[in-house]
């Protein structure tokens, strides 16, 4: 199974919803795809839809953690949502929920970020 | 039960996810819950990227080899590559530590390995290669057992 995803952009806010296997043979997908979304876009935060990732390694963290680093320059959020307990634990691991922040629906996502 | 397999496959990205689940499948026979899976896949997926992005500086041609022995409660894997080995072990395994910050790596590869299994050894020569030892015993197999 590999990585599929969803990228939906309301208000100045983009949803990405990621769906299989966050690797690093996936991860330069959603790097590439993000990036260049990111650069013909006006967008100000994201959300990171994980309801339907299976699976996440180290790989995953470090394209998470650039993208954030992306938005953040312009003063962006990052907010995930629908984690499960095994991806969950290794956000807390790396530190990323001092960063990021959590929420445990896409609506209550974007309710905090103003455009639901 | 005592069991053994071995992987042999090109060091390539695709073959991430081939790995992870071929010891996870073998493992299966031990009857891990799916939480122990979970933590095997993801070290499992941790040591091949580290041999593919930074053994092997992504050559294909170049070959990973995996070891799975089972016994009763316990899984051991082996992951072993003939590339350039980690020049400092310690410093490789500092939680955050990355040489290739460029390629968005985050560094946590070694610390979630320690996390998720009870013993993990590394032994590295340069341009001799690097072998992984991980091991770990399973909940629901010891309960079984006694």
């Amino acid at each position: 199974m590999s990585l599929s995803m969803d990228l939906e952009q309301m208000g100045d806010v983009l949803c990405v919803r990621l769906k299989g296997e966050l690797d690093h043979h996936s991860s330069l997908e959603l790097r590439t795809e993000v990036e260049r979304y990111l650069e013909q876009n006006r967008t100000m935060h994201i959300v990171l839809n994980l309801e339907e990732l299976v699976f996440m390694d180290s790989s995953g963290i470090g394209v998470i953690l650039g993208r954030y680093k992306q938005i953040s320059k312009n003063g962006g959020e990052m907010v995930v949502c629908s984690i499960s307990a095994p991806v969950k634990r290794l956000f807390e691991l790396s530190g990323l929920f001092k960063i990021l922040r959590l929420e445990n629906r896409e609506t209550d996502a974007l309710r905090k970020l103003g455009v639901a | 039960m005592k069991n053994e397999m071995k992987l042999e496959f090109s060091a390539v990205s695709e073959n991430e996810a081939f790995a992870r689940v071929s010891v996870g499948a073998f493992t299966a026979q031990l009857d891990p819950d799916m939480n122990e899976l979970t933590e095997l896949k993801t070290v499992v997926s941790e040591a091949v990227t580290n041999s593919i992005i930074h053994g092997y500086n992504e050559n294909p041609a170049a070959t990973i080899t995996i070891l799975v022995k089972i016994d009763t409660d316990t899984v051991e894997v082996t992951i072993k590559d003939e590339g350039v080995g980690i020049e400092n072990i310690d410093k490789a395994k500092e939680p955050l530590y990355t040489t290739k910050p460029e390629l968005e790596r985050s560094g946590m590869g070694f610390t979630i390995m320690e996390n998720f299994m009870d013993e993990v050894e590394v032994i590295s020569e340069q341009n001799t290669g690097t072998t992984v030892y991980l091991r770990k015993r399973l909940a629901r197999s010891q309960t079984l057992c006694n």
